[in-house]
């Protein structure tokens, strides 16, 4: 893996949303050749997203061939309710930049049948070329998506019930009334990101220190599902400072070591025009 | 980028780099138009997967609904109480002048006359939509003639009058009809009037108080069966008393019936109203001030745009300086206060999604620089 350290919140997601675009940059796709993408909601890619947005609204990047892929969406929530992930989607990215609706792709919490459309977004996953880069987070109890701690490390895009202290983190967004949080929600599986060419995990503050710890310090369990990338051949971890309070020094170290050769990758390639 | 659209095949038009008011907020947002009306745009891209087909760059001004103006008596030389032949071309003469003033919708008014005048003038207008003709005739707001001879202002003393044969045969008979009315003034303590409100109310037309001599209590009986409106507070009425504070204590009153308002007029030229007097409505109840004009052709004050224009601009200015209130209550005074008093505001004097988008783009200061009437550009300020 590449562990990336930024000094604070606003700079990691700088470096990430930097990461994504050269990824894209690089690509070059096209008509005939999209860019996949893997996305993520939550508080901690919204910085990202910001930049994102800059990036394009600055000419720096088009959105126009890349196709998304959400991890997940809350069951029986109105798709128009303010704490839906459509309405997260739609509000902090897609309604800033310039991609086609016809080009991302949630998964429906209101289908009639979910388990046909779990079924049917692997397939879209499929039809699509399979995901270049997938972009995560990681919740206070190591869960990718929302593969609570039990899931399995093979599992594929499924109705998952939600744990309570998932349910108990969200409540702050539905006026902390507990009754009004969604118990349930479609989500890729770990199998699902696993299969993608790249991942990257974006993990910031220090709540957050102690999943990271057992992430990649740890053995890989499925417990703390995001240490299942530690199988996986391409994972990035960007974090802040605050994230790595749980650390050993010596990872800290060894990883900021390295920071001089990892920065490379968010340069401006030579197609950026060289603009502020 | 082509439109794809699974609903409709009109063209969508967005509205970029600019200030929506929403919420009771100036939010940085994109309004959408399609035919006519706000658009909801995450429907539009998740639903129809569509895009719009036009952008228009407003370069960072605020965008507001259009102004309606419920007291507003001609203009540019017309009057709208003159018994004439075409009293058509004045209406759409004043209606596309006040375009320039972001007023999309208004009520002509008519001050006291004799039935000769009203039954000449009312079948001459209907309620009509707005373009690029000139602003949509949301009805007339008839202001007298029963209203009080103590309080008549500058109205006619000789075509005052009262409530005879009981009620609604006398506004018959004073107006000729009752169609395309979308408001009448007069004074609650004018014997028999209580029913002539209830049954204005129950036919769908606002009763507003005004040119009275009416205590508290009358002025709330009157609300009680229906009356939602103060024609130009504090003129024309009886001064605030500690002891019956009269027509202005509807502002506080506990007997307004709950879930309903009481709104004001207020002409904000700091002529009609002492700018200390405002305030003191305007903090008292802040969500009932409506803004109108009552502008005139002649009578003292400069006529034409100065008289018409002028005054809309500065209510704008004066208002949000004297009240000292934010932007955002001020441009509500003139836009969704008023279309919550004539009951329209599920489709005017708002930016929700659905409404219809009689727009006005403003800048910081308040001064107009465009006006659109059901998305299409009415007016625009030359270079």
């Amino acid at each position: 893996m590449k562990l990336i350290i930024l000094n604070d919140y606003d700079q990691a997601s700088e470096w990430a949303a930097k990461y994504i675009r050269n990824k894209i940059l690089l690509f070059r796709p096209g008509p005939d050749r999209y860019f996949t993408l893997g996305l993520p909601t939550g508080s901690t890619p919204l910085g990202c997203y910001k930049k994102l947005i800059e990036y394009y609204k600055k000419g720096q990047i088009s959105f126009q061939y890349v196709k998304t892929f959400n991890m997940d969406e809350y069951v029986g929530l109105p798709r128009d309710h303010p704490e839906s992930y459509h309405s997260f989607m739609w509000n902090n990215f897609f309604k800033h930049i310039d991609i086609k609706a016809e080009n991302t792709h949630i998964l429906d919490g209101n289908a009639a049948d979910l388990q046909a459309e779990c079924a049917a977004f692997e397939e879209k996953i499929t039809a699509a070329g399979g995901i270049e880069l997938f972009v995560g987070g990681i919740g206070p109890d190591g869960h990718i998506a929302f593969n609570e701690p039990g899931s399995s490390l093979v599992s594929r895009t499924r109705v998952k019930t939600l744990a309570k202290d998932t349910i108990m983190a969200n409540a702050r967004f539905f006026d902390g009334d507990l009754s009004k949080v969604p118990t349930m929600a479609l989500t890729v599986g770990v199998g699902t990101v696993m299969d993608a060419k790249e991942v990257m995990i974006l993990i910031t503050g220090a709540h957050k220190a102690f999943a990271l710890y057992k992430a990649i310090e740890d053995g890989v369990n499925h417990m703390w599902t995001v240490s299942a990338f530690q199988q996986h051949p391409q994972t990035v971890f960007v974090c802040d400072e605050d994230a790595t309070l749980e650390l050993r020094v010596k990872t800290v170290k060894y990883f900021k070591g390295m920071m001089h050769v990892h920065n490379k990758l968010v340069e401006p390639p030579p197609s950026v025009p060289k603009k502020n | 980028m082509p439109s794809n659209k699974s609903v409709s095949d009109a063209a969508i038009t967005q509205f970029i780099n600019c200030r929506i008011l929403r919420d009771h907020r100036l939010q940085r947002d994109d309004l959408w138009v399609r035919e006519g009306k706000v658009l909801d745009p995450e429907k539009l891209f998740f639903d129809e997967k569509g895009y719009a087909d036009k952008l228009v760059d407003c370069e960072g001004s605020i965008i507001a609904p259009g102004f309606i103006d419920v007291q507003i008596n001609g203009g540019y030389g017309i009057d709208f109480s003159q018994a004439s032949d075409d009293v058509s071309s004045g209406v759409s003469f004043v209606a596309k002048k006040i375009l320039q003033h972001g007023v999309t919708s208004f009520c002509p008014t008519l001050v006291t006359s004799p039935p000769a005048v009203y039954h000449k003038v009312l079948p001459q207008i209907k309620v009509s939509d707005g373009g690029e003709h000139g602003a949509g005739v949301l009805g007339f707001h008839l202001e007298g003639p029963f209203i009080s001879v103590e309080k008549k202002g500058a109205h006619p003393e000789q075509f005052l009058r009262t409530f005879q044969s009981g009620g609604i045969e006398d506004l018959m008979e004073a107006y000729g009809g009752l169609d395309n009315i979308a408001m009448v003034t007069l004074a609650p303590e004018l014997g028999g009037s209580q029913s002539v409100v209830k049954e204005l109310c129950q036919r769908g037309i606002t009763v507003s108080l005004g040119h009275s001599v009416a205590n508290l209590s009358q002025a709330e009986e009157a609300v009680h069966h229906g009356a939602s409106f103060i024609t130009h507070l504090f003129n024309a009425m009886l001064p605030f008393h500690h002891r019956d504070p009269g027509i202005v204590g509807l502002l506080t009153s506990d007997q307004v019936p709950a879930g309903r308002t009481v709104y004001y007029g207020m002409i904000a030229d700091g002529i009609h109203t002492n700018p200390a007097a405002l305030r003191i409505a305007h903090r008292a109840h802040p969500s009932g001030l409506v803004l109108v004009t009552d502008a005139i052709t002649a009578m003292g004050l400069p006529p034409g745009r100065h008289t018409l224009g002028q005054q809309v601009i500065e209510i704008q200015g004066l208002h949000a300086y004297v009240a000292g209130c934010s932007v955002e209550e001020a441009l509500e005074a003139a836009s969704l206060h008023p279309a919550k008093l004539l009951g329209i505001s599920h489709k005017k004097g708002n930016l929700d999604y659905g409404s219809d988008a009689d727009l006005v783009l403003l800048d910081d200061a308040l001064n107009v620089e465009a006006t659109f009437i059901s998305g299409e550009e009415v007016w625009r300020k030359g270079p």
